[in-house]
């Protein structure tokens, strides 16, 4: 039998398993306007975030990027951009760029309604209303996991993760490549010492040079500041709990990726441009990680954590693993699947693999997690400042 | 029953131990009995194979290290008698 879920179909082909009303403040200022609003809706949810003005070069381009990537995520069936008026991140463009993906898209400045922010609150709730109705009547389909784009996210690790969760994310992530769908593992940092054995599976030289020059560049330039991340790794915390060298360590965090074949490298937030699994480069904090998977189309996100964490997404669902007994006991209510059980009981990383499978399943045909249940929906966007510290500390 | 260790990987000369195995304790291991050397802390890793002076450590089916003296069937492997393989490789490039 074929494996299928149940999802929504949009436009281009594309296939969400929420349906979801976003409200994108283009800048910081229009937040709290963006909050009321999607409050507002059945569905709604609000993408706020702390930038959009003054930015400029990359910086400016990454937020622009997730933003709209945000927008154009299959999980959200309509979209308002709202913007204030004199930011430079105008909300027409990022409008414009998700209206590629054909979804309904409007946008407005809360300078440019009179009434203030209570008339702008008045006008996106009476549009948001208008797209929730018209979400409301499109019904879940079957469709096969070729259409499913899964991120792979590990954070508050402990020496536990990279031999419980992490492998069995892994079985997983290869599972949804063998059946013709996507996977993408960010946190290149995390990387460091498995290039060659990353390298060796990428599917042409060009990718494997890719790669390595990536992290060779990066290691080089960032010891131009005098940090050496060779060096750093692992930690004293990762030594007491049994990690060894670096690439070990790596080894751990890399084993969410399976042992498909690497098909490129991905810069924050952009989109794989075939299917397959894919790394993106980008050396973020949790929340910046699945920020960036979510924008790059990730309709779910897999998150290991060994000593915890309750992050979610506003636009993916997040499903946590975690291997440690402790931490599944202890945060009992922010775990999906328990993969301590490899330690407790007698079970191996495939049986934890087919549990996660089932949740996936469920997750992808409604099921909500438990980030989704508390209502933790965290983003925040990678930045790429142009005034990096040496620059701002005085000689 | 409860699982005492962990083999990622059948090309792999190391197990990784999930629970606290006391020194003297006797794990079978597949094809074999072994006796553990030293306590192992759940997390670390013992040697299923005698691991010569210089020999690759192999976790995952991948080589996680160098040994750095004899390590004996049944010996606690940590940063005593491992060190990095690729950190090796990078300062000789």
């Amino acid at each position: 039998m074929s494996e299928e879920f149940m999802g929504y179909e949009r436009p281009k082909g594309k296939v969400g398993i929420r349906n979801k009303i976003a409200v994108i403040p283009s800048v910081i200022c229009v937040n709290r306007v963006a909050q009321q609003i999607a409050n507002k809706i059945e569905n709604g949810v609000a993408i706020t975030h702390p930038l959009g003005c003054g930015q400029f070069g990359p910086d400016y381009t990454y937020t622009l990027r997730t933003l709209v990537g945000l927008g154009s995520n299959p999980n959200v069936y309509g979209v308002i951009v709202v913007g204030l008026g004199c930011e430079n991140l105008s909300n027409k463009l990022i409008a414009k760029n998700i209206k590629r993906s054909k979804k309904p898209v409007e946008f407005f400045n809360v300078q440019d309604v009179q009434g203030g922010t209570a008339a702008a609150i008045e006008k996106g709730v009476k549009i948001g209303k208008e797209m929730a109705d018209q979400a409301s009547e499109l019904k879940r389909e079957p469709f096969d996991f070729s259409h499913l784009v899964l991120g792979l996210e590990c954070g508050g690790s402990d020496s536990i993760s990279g031999i419980t969760a992490n492998p069995a994310v892994g079985v997983v992530s290869d599972k949804i490549v063998e059946l013709g769908g996507t996977s993408i593992l960010p946190e290149f940092t995390e990387w460091i010492g498995t290039e060659h054995l990353l390298s060796k599976r990428a599917v042409n030289e060009k990718v494997a040079e890719k790669i390595t020059n990536t992290l060779n560049n990066f290691l080089e330039n960032i010891l131009q500041y005098g940090i050496d991340f060779r060096g750093v790794q692992p930690t004293p915390g990762n030594i007491e709990g049994g990690l060894t060298t670096i690439e070990e360590k790596s080894l751990g965090t890399i084993a969410k990726a399976g042992k498909a074949p690497i098909q490129g490298t991905l810069e924050y937030s952009e989109p794989p441009k075939s299917k397959g699994l894919w790394l993106m480069i980008e050396p973020g904090l949790d929340v910046e990680s699945m920020t960036g998977l979510a924008a790059a189309g990730a309709q779910i996100i897999c998150m290991t954590t060994g000593r915890g964490s309750p992050c979610g997404n506003p636009v993916a669902p997040v499903i946590k693993l975690c291997g440690n007994p402790q931490t599944c006991d202890w945060m009992a209510s922010n775990i999906d699947v328990d993969s301590s059980k490899i330690i407790t009981e007698d079970k191996t990383i495939e049986d934890i693999a087919a549990v996660l499978w089932q949740k996936l399943k469920a997750t992808c045909n409604g099921e909500k997690t438990y980030a989704e249940v508390l209502g933790f929906e965290d983003l925040a966007i990678w930045r790429c400042s142009a005034a990096p510290f040496q620059i701002l500390q005085s000689k | 029953m409860k699982n005492k260790y962990i083999i990622m990987n059948a090309e792999d000369n190391c197990a990784t131990s999930l629970a606290d195995i006391p020194k003297d304790e006797i794990i079978q291991i597949p094809e074999d009995n072994i006796k553990i050397n030293h306590d192992i802390p759940m997390g670390h890793k013992f040697a299923l194979k005698n691991i010569n002076q210089g020999d690759l450590i192999k976790k995952y089916g991948q080589i996680i290290g160098i040994a750095t003296e004899m390590i004996e069937v049944g010996d606690w492997i940590h940063t005593h008698n491992i060190k990095s393989h690729y950190l090796e490789r990078v300062a000789n490039e």
